[in-house]
C-alpha cells in the first residue's frame, strides 16, 4: 500500500490526514507535504495517523523535521493516534515526550497547551 | 533448517517487499502472531539502513536478507556491503548529519524491539542479526 495524504483547515489548524505506510520509500512524500504547508504559512499542524498501517524510523525523522520547522515559526505539530502498534514506536524512541499525542482530531485542534 | 534468501538492489521501494517476505516466512515458521509486527518493523529498519549505507557509499551490490527457520528460533540476517558496516562511525560518510540521525533512530528502534540482536561489521560490510522465539518450540512455554 502506498501513502495517502489529504489536508483540510479547521480554524487556525491544518489537519493532515495520513493513510497507508510511512517508510523509507514513502516518507519523502510526507516530508514534501509538511515543508509545503510550512512554506505556505501553516504553522499549526495536526497529523492524523489513524489510518496509518505502518510507521518506521524514517517516518519518525520526517515528523521530527516537521516539528522543528513549525517551531521555528512558533507553531505546533500535534499527532492523533490510538493504534497501539504505532504508539509503541513513539514510546521506544522516547518521542512521546516530544510530540503531543491526542486520541481524536477534535481534541487536537482545540488543544492549546 | 529451512532458509529463504532475498537479494534486492538498494532501492527504497524494495524495502516493503523485504518486510512482506520476512513477515510471511516468520508466520510460516511459527513466530507468534503478536510478534509479526515487530519482525516487520525490525527487518524494515535493518533494510532501510542497509539501503542507506549502500547508496551513501555508492555500493552497487544488492542488500542481502537471510531468513532462517531453526528449531527453536526464527532468525533474520540483513547484510550490507558498505565498508565499515553497521557499527561504523555514523555521519562520516557522504550521507551527512540528518541521515546519520535517522540511521541512529533505526538502530534505536531495533534495540527497543528485539531482545536478541547483534550488529557486526567489517571491511567487506556489516550484518544485523535478529532472532525471535518460535511458538510451540520444544522447551518453550
Amino acid at each position: 500500500m502506498d501513502l495517502s495524504l489529504s489536508t483540510r483547515t479547521v480554524g487556525d489548524r491544518t489537519v493532515v490526514e495520513v493513510g497507508g505506510e510511512i517508510d523509507v520509500y514513502t516518507a519523502p512524500k510526507l516530508r514534501e507535504q509538511l515543508v509545503e504547508l510550512v512554506n505556505d504559512g501553516s504553522y499549526h499542524l495536526v497529523v492524523d495517523m489513524e489510518r496509518v498501517d505502518f510507521l518506521d524510523s524514517t517516518g519518525l525523522g520526517v515528523l521530527v523535521g516537521g516539528l522543528k520547522r513549525v517551531r521555528a515559526h512558533e507553531g505546533s505539530l500535534r499527532l492523533v493516534c490510538n493504534q497501539e502498534r504505532i504508539l509503541k514506536i513513539f514510546r521506544i524512541t522516547g518521542l512521546t515526550k516530544v510530540f503531543p499525542i491526542h486520541t481524536t482530531v477534535e481534541e487536537a485542534v482545540s488543544a492549546t497547551d | 533448517m529451512a532458509t529463504v534468501e532475498l537479494r534486492f538492489s538498494a532501492q527504497p521501494e524494495h524495502v516493503r517487499t523485504a518486510r512482506l517476505v520476512a513477515a510471511a516466512v516468520a508466520r510460516r515458521a511459527g513466530v507468534e502472531e503478536a510478534l509479526l509486527d515487530e519482525v516487520r518493523l525490525a527487518v524494515g529498519e535493518a533494510c532501510s539502513r542497509a539501503v542507506g549505507l549502500h547508496r551513501g557509499n555508492a555500493v552497487t551490490a544488492p542488500v542481502r536478507v537471510v531468513l532462517t527457520d531453526e528449531e527453536k528460533v526464527f532468525s533474520i540476517e540483513v547484510g550490507d556491503e558498505a565498508p565499515g558496516g553497521p557499527a561504523g562511525p555514523a555521519g562520516t560518510g557522504p550521507a551527512g548529519d540528518s541521515d546519520a540521525a535517522e540511521d541512529d533512530m533505526g538502530l534505536a528502534v531495533i534495540s527497543g524491539l528485539v531482545d536478541d540482536y547483534e550488529v557486526t561489521s567489517g571491511e567487506a560490510g556489516g550484518v544485523i542479526r535478529m532472532s525471535w522465539p518460535v511458538a510451540g518450540a520444544p522447551g518453550l512455554p
